[in-house]
């Protein structure tokens, strides 16, 4: 009798960028051959030793990896139950995990020998991000960000600015960054010929999705051997925040085939999932075929994609990668959603209890983690991607305490 | 055979090329778009193009996309665009009408009960811009035993590789894209277009559509002549937006353009 195999969940997608159903390739014709172009390109620097180098160089040498595991024992004890442990990517230089991807699609570009980079930003961490590997290189970088969000994240406006990025402001549709990635997308069909596209999560078309992840992956391949080297064994739980998901598929993909290793992914539930008023496909959405992929999607009986809604501009987007899709209809990643009331206590606890503030968006895996670590043993352990640091959020944070700083 | 190619037929039989004008539905309001769809064949449109509204047009300029928004704002949805499209053709059964828009309406109402609901409104194709042939196979089969002919877009940066697969999927007609750019961007080169019809035509015997950039009656006379059919869209949907707030008026001078259109094409 052949014994069943387990599910290899690390082998996705398939070669034309398929996640089961998910993912895929729903775009315009235009952009089927410069998407082919960049998967033969990837495909090929991925093999190429003199690229990995170069890349491995950058991430230790400029963004700072490796990036450390922390064990937050004060909040552990004062929480109770499970033994909670930090992934520090907000120690990265630009203070998140979005740069592990813009150094990596970065050199791409410039082995492609393209010299205009765009990207689109929600809460601006992958606007900054972009915009600082643009500098280092010196290449002409453009970024996309809705009006509403421009408003929202002043700080990170100016510090694109700064480094030499133009920021166009998106005054379509519900002015946030799913309307960033459409203009992007129309920039990027206009200027094909010299210009690539950085997206910076692991959305859009292939070979987006899984481009992304493997550039992330590198948070997950450290810290599996971090929490063997403190603590011995593997994590006993895996807790990130999910928008579109490159921190959580960063963390999650080196893990996904150990079956003792339970994985959280945490949606934005901004009012509360019965509100409407919230950022959660996978909690609270349906499938359907967004910004060049068939994803989860907040959208309408009609299929008309619905505004969204959450404290954390990072994680206000009404889609969410092909992969996570996937991993949620096979049952490997429980998906689910923190409102913004409950990100903001746990912003609050991190802060005072472990001297670290967190981003609004990893405040969300914090306080998922939370609940989590005491419905668990003392002798547990979960390891939390705390994917950004909170200095872009003050102003978010004061207005909600009445402040104005 | 479908509406679509005995339209063809005709037109090649009369010497004549193909204009067809893109209007979004719903633009500005719902009780516009069937009577301007009448006034578009009375001008001279052979087939018309029929916009269904998304909220998140990625390949559409700023001129398609503000008149998305405002059919949306009326809550026009991919259901009421049959009902236009159904009560069109109480009074026009021969006029082939192509709905265009993106996946997502189409996907959420189900494949075989959207290939259903547009056979029996009378729709004649359909082009999905987000979905190029690779993803299309089960749209199609569903599409295809309802005589929907599904329409292809060909870009200048489409291969002749890919010009072969495409071609193979195909039927009714293919559009070209004569720009790389979204709607209503820049100025078509005829020099270039001339050149991509020549070598689509390598690959497939389909009517041969140009579209984008055209912008007026000199234009669509230069593209007429290397071409099966020219469509104009965003010249028009500017138009009606320019007229939002008088909207008696959008039928006549979208028949006006399309008349001075229609004189040039017909001098070649």
């Amino acid at each position: 009798m052949p014994t069943e195999q387990p599910i290899d969940f690390t082998h996705m997608p398939d070669a034309r960028g398929h996640f089961g159903p998910y993912g895929g390739l729903f775009v315009s014709e235009t952009l089927m051959e410069p998407l082919q172009e960049l998967r033969d390109a990837y495909e090929k620097y991925l093999q190429d030793a003199d690229f990995l180098a170069e890349l491995d160089a950058d991430l230790a040498n400029y963004v700072g990896r490796p990036s450390p595991v922390y064990f937050a024992e004060r909040l552990s004890r004062e929480n109770g139950g499970a033994r909670i442990y930090l992934k520090r990517e907000d120690l990265n230089h630009t203070g998140a995990h979005k740069v592990n991807n813009t150094i990596g699609q970065a050199l791409l570009a410039k082995r492609m020998g393209k010299r205009r980079i765009i990207a689109e930003t929600g809460a601006g961490q992958h606007g900054v991000a972009t915009a600082t590997v643009a500098a280092r290189l010196g290449l002409e970088c453009v970024v996309y960000m809705g009006e509403v969000d421009i408003a929202r994240q002043e700080a990170n406006v100016y510090r694109m600015k700064l480094l030499g990025a133009r920021v166009e402001s998106v005054s379509s549709g519900s002015k946030t960054l799913k309307d960033a990635l459409n203009e992007a997308m129309r920039d990027w069909v206009t200027h094909i010929d010299n210009t690539f596209y950085i997206i910076g999560t692991v959305a859009g078309p292939h070979p987006y999705p899984a481009m992304v992840r493997d550039f992330q992956a590198v948070i997950g391949r450290e810290a599996r051997v971090q929490m063997q080297q403190q603590t011995g064994a593997l994590p006993d739980a895996l807790v990130a925040c999910v928008g579109g998901g490159s921190n959580a598929i960063g963390l999650f993909h080196p893990f996904l085939n150990d079956a003792s290793v339970a994985m959280y992914g945490v949606e934005a539930a901004g009012d509360g999932l019965d509100s409407g008023r919230h950022a959660a496909p996978l909690c609270a959405g349906s499938p359907g075929v967004l910004h060049g992929n068939r994803t989860y999607l907040m959208e309408d009986p009609n299929g008309q994609i619905i505004e969204t809604h959450s404290i954390s501009a990072g994680l206000d987007y009404p889609g969410v990668g092909p992969e996570h899709a996937w991993l949620k209809d096979v049952g490997r990643v429980s998906y689910v959603a923190i409102t913004d009331d409950e990100a903001l206590t746990a912003f609050h606890t991190l802060t005072r209890v472990e001297g670290i503030i967190p981003a609004l968006e990893s405040s969300h895996a914090i306080a998922y983690a939370l609940k989590l670590a005491r419905e668990m043993g003392e002798q547990q352990t979960i390891l939390v991607n705390l994917s950004g640091r909170g200095d872009k959020d003050m102003h978010t944070v004061a207005a909600r305490d009445g402040l104005k700083i | 055979m479908s509406r679509i190619s005995d339209r063809f037929k005709q037109l090649e039989e009369r010497g004549r090329v193909a204009l067809i004008p893109f209007v979004t539905a719903g633009d500005p309001g719902p009780a516009v778009t069937v009577p301007l769809m009448h006034a578009m064949v009375e001008a001279g449109a052979d087939i018309i193009e029929l916009g269904v509204p998304f909220s998140d047009p990625m390949a559409d300029g700023p001129v398609i996309q503000r008149a998305s928004e405002r059919a949306l704002e009326q809550g026009v949805c991919l259901r009421d665009v049959l009902g236009m499209v159904r009560k069109f053709r109480e009074r026009d059964e021969a006029t082939p009408v192509v709905l265009m828009g993106y996946l997502n309406p189409i996907e959420v109402m189900g494949y075989e009960a959207f290939a259903l609901a547009a056979a029996e409104a009378g729709v004649d194709g359909v082009l999905t811009v987000d979905l190029p042939p690779e993803e299309a196979d089960d749209l199609l089969s569903s599409l295809r035993p309802r005589d929907i002919d599904p329409i292809f877009l060909m870009a200048p940066t489409t291969t002749d590789e890919r010009m072969q697969h495409i071609c193979d999927t195909a039927s009714g007609f293919v559009y070209y894209v004569s720009v790389k750019g979204i709607t209503g961007a820049g100025h078509l080169a005829v020099g270039d277009v001339a050149a991509k019809t020549a070598q689509i035509r390598k690959h497939t015997r389909l009517p041969v559509g140009v579209g984008f950039g055209i912008k007026d009656a000199n234009t669509a006379q230069a593209v007429a002549q290397v071409a099966d059919a020219v469509i104009v869209g965003s010249v028009l949907v500017q138009r009606i937006e320019e007229l939002r707030e008088t909207p008696d008026e959008i039928a006549p001078a979208i028949a006006m353009i399309l008349s001075s259109m229609r004189q040039a094409i017909d001098l070649i």
